[in-house]
């Protein structure tokens, strides 16, 4: 890897620590995700709490990766692949934040829909969208770690689907609102968690574009490929 | 953060970093040697006008004797001979014809350890003009001391005492004082070897800042051992390695996304 062989080591050694720290972090929000629709799917409360509780270490090692990405600037004022070593691990962490939030907002709602009228027939969605996701989440994290850009581009290429899933989920969540009010409750945190689910796409989306840019020292410069957008009328947050 | 924003951001153009019009200096397949050593191997090199470019690359690439060909300062080392062709405004400055004094006033140059004559802080300014003949009377003597040493940054510093010795200075001000008498003899190409690398981060700073306004109206070429200071006062860079020139663009690609694997190699501290 590009990280390796700076004649001072201990240079090598900040940037490792970097990635270590990312990888952790990687790690934790897949579980993360997986876990908050799990608990959705499955209403399962108590992992909801466990999955509430987590997010606090993804915070954390947001900050440990800020700081000593922060710090490695001040001491080594990287340049080229270095400096975007560090640039990509910032810009990763912080989408990665993000997504530990998205997830624990999923499973804040979970724990208040305990006692809620719940046809499971509704969920099956919202799981598609989820597994979709998760599936970006974990190919564009690998492909962080193995620096390949093509992976990565391949996961930023597929967001479309996934806008395009959000879209008639939205549909078909307003047609069981119309069928039968006593839906709505239940269809109306769906749609949010559904809506959660998209974001982290995006978000997995910009650590594509991150990789990207660490490959190749540009920006991604091509439209990012969109969904239709008849869902569009709803946004939130 | 909507990254839509960001996916449909255009690609930085070079012309966002080059300035305008012909280069200043163009040099084509220069090679050089001292006795049997080939220093410098075929460098051709567009060198813009009216702004920074750096030179960096290890000890013994040849940055040096290559800045020395642009004003023929290897002519004096016995042992140098210097082939191809270097054009400053479409001149071919190794025309046998040329006034080499003459090039020299229009080509100054500032070296690494600063060199002050053993004279007084307004001799060391007045002698270059005074041997071109540039000033018609002492008045316009005073002038020509005055605003070089302004343009140097050094006149609120040295105003009251210009009959004291240029060596009592503090080094950072020696060195603004042979950058003041390359200024004073209205050079047209400023040629800076290392100049501050005698000098601690706040005459550092100062002799920065001095080049990046000194860009305005002169052609200034540095050679730097610190790729941050490369990075902050030039606006394109050329890489050197082993007698040759590796790569060369603007600076800012050079040391955010280098083309070269020795480039990056280098400002990375991946070899030494
Ligand atoms: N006056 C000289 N006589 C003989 N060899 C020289 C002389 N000046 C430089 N060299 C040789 O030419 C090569 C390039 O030197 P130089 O231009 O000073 O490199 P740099 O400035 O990049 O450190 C080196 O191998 C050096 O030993
Ligand atoms: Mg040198």
């Amino acid at each position: 890897m590009a990280m390796t062989d700076h004649i001072v080591s201990s240079f090598d050694a900040d940037l490792q620590t970097l990635g270590d720290k990312l990888a952790e972090m990687g790690g934790l929000c897949e579980k993360l995700v997986g876990e908050s629709i799990e608990a959705l799917l499955r209403r399962d409360i108590p992992l909801a709490k466990r999955v509430i509780e987590w997010d606090r270490s993804i915070d954390r090692l947001q900050h440990e990766i800020e700081e000593n990405g922060i710090l490695t600037i001040a001491k080594r004022a990287p340049v080229a692949i270095d400096l975007r070593e560090v640039v990509a691990a910032l810009r990763i962490a912080n989408d990665l934040e993000r997504i530990g939030d998205l997830a624990k907002n999923i499973a804040k709602r979970v724990v208040a829909l305990e006692g809620q009228f719940q046809p499971p027939k509704l969920a099956g969605g919202v799981a598609h969208i989820a597994d979709l996701t998760l599936a970006q989440l974990k190919e564009v994290l690998d492909a962080y770690t193995q620096r390949d850009e093509r992976r990565a581009m391949e996961v930023w290429k597929r967001d479309g689907d996934i806008d395009a899933l959000y879209n008639s989920l939205f549909r078909e969540l307003l047609t069981y609102m119309m069928e039968d009010p006593r839906n709505i409750g239940f269809c109306a945190h769906l749609l949010f968690c559904a809506k959660n689910i998209e974001r982290i796409g995006d978000h997995a989306t910009n650590v594509a574009e991150t990789v990207y840019y660490l490959v190749h020292g540009e920006a991604v410069t091509d439209e990012r490929p969109k969904g239709d957008l008849a869902g569009a009328a709803i946004s939130y947050d | 953060m909507d990254a839509t924003a960001t996916a449909a951001r255009p690609k930085p153009t070079a012309s966002a970093t080059l300035p305008a019009g012909d280069p200043k200096i163009v040099a084509k397949d220069v090679n050089v040697y001292y006795a049997e050593k080939h220093a410098l191997k075929n460098v051709s090199l567009d060198i813009p006008e009216r702004a920074v470019m750096a030179f960096i690359g290890p000890s013994g690439c040849g940055k040096s004797t290559f800045l020395r060909c642009i004003n023929r300062m290897n002519d004096t080392i016995a042992s140098c001979r210097v082939v191809g062709s270097i054009k400053i405004d479409d001149q071919d400055i190794y025309d046998p014809s040329l006034d080499v004094v003459q090039l020299r006033a229009r080509v100054g140059m500032v070296f690494q350890k600063p060199n002050p004559f053993p004279k007084s802080i307004y001799e060391n300014i007045a002698y270059g003009p005074r041997i071109h003949g540039l000033a018609r009377s002492k008045a316009e003597l005073d002038e020509i001391v005055e605003q070089a040493l302004r343009k140097a940054s050094l006149w609120n510093e040295v105003k009251d005492r210009l009959q004291d010795t240029g060596t009592g200075l503090s080094g950072g001000q020696q060195q603004r004082l042979c950058i003041a008498r390359a200024i004073a003899v209205s050079p047209e190409v400023i040629l800076m070897d290392e100049p501050c690398s005698a000098l601690d981060p706040i005459a550092t700073a100062k002799i920065e800042e001095l080049i990046d306004e000194l860009r305005q109206n002169f052609t200034i070429v540095i050679v730097t051992h610190s790729m941050q200071q490369a990075a902050r006062v030039s606006q394109r860079t050329a890489f050197f390695h082993l007698g040759v020139i590796v790569e060369t663009g603007p600076t800012e690609r050079i040391f955010t996304s280098p083309n070269d694997k020795r480039t990056q190699d280098y400002i990375t501290g991946r070899f030494g």
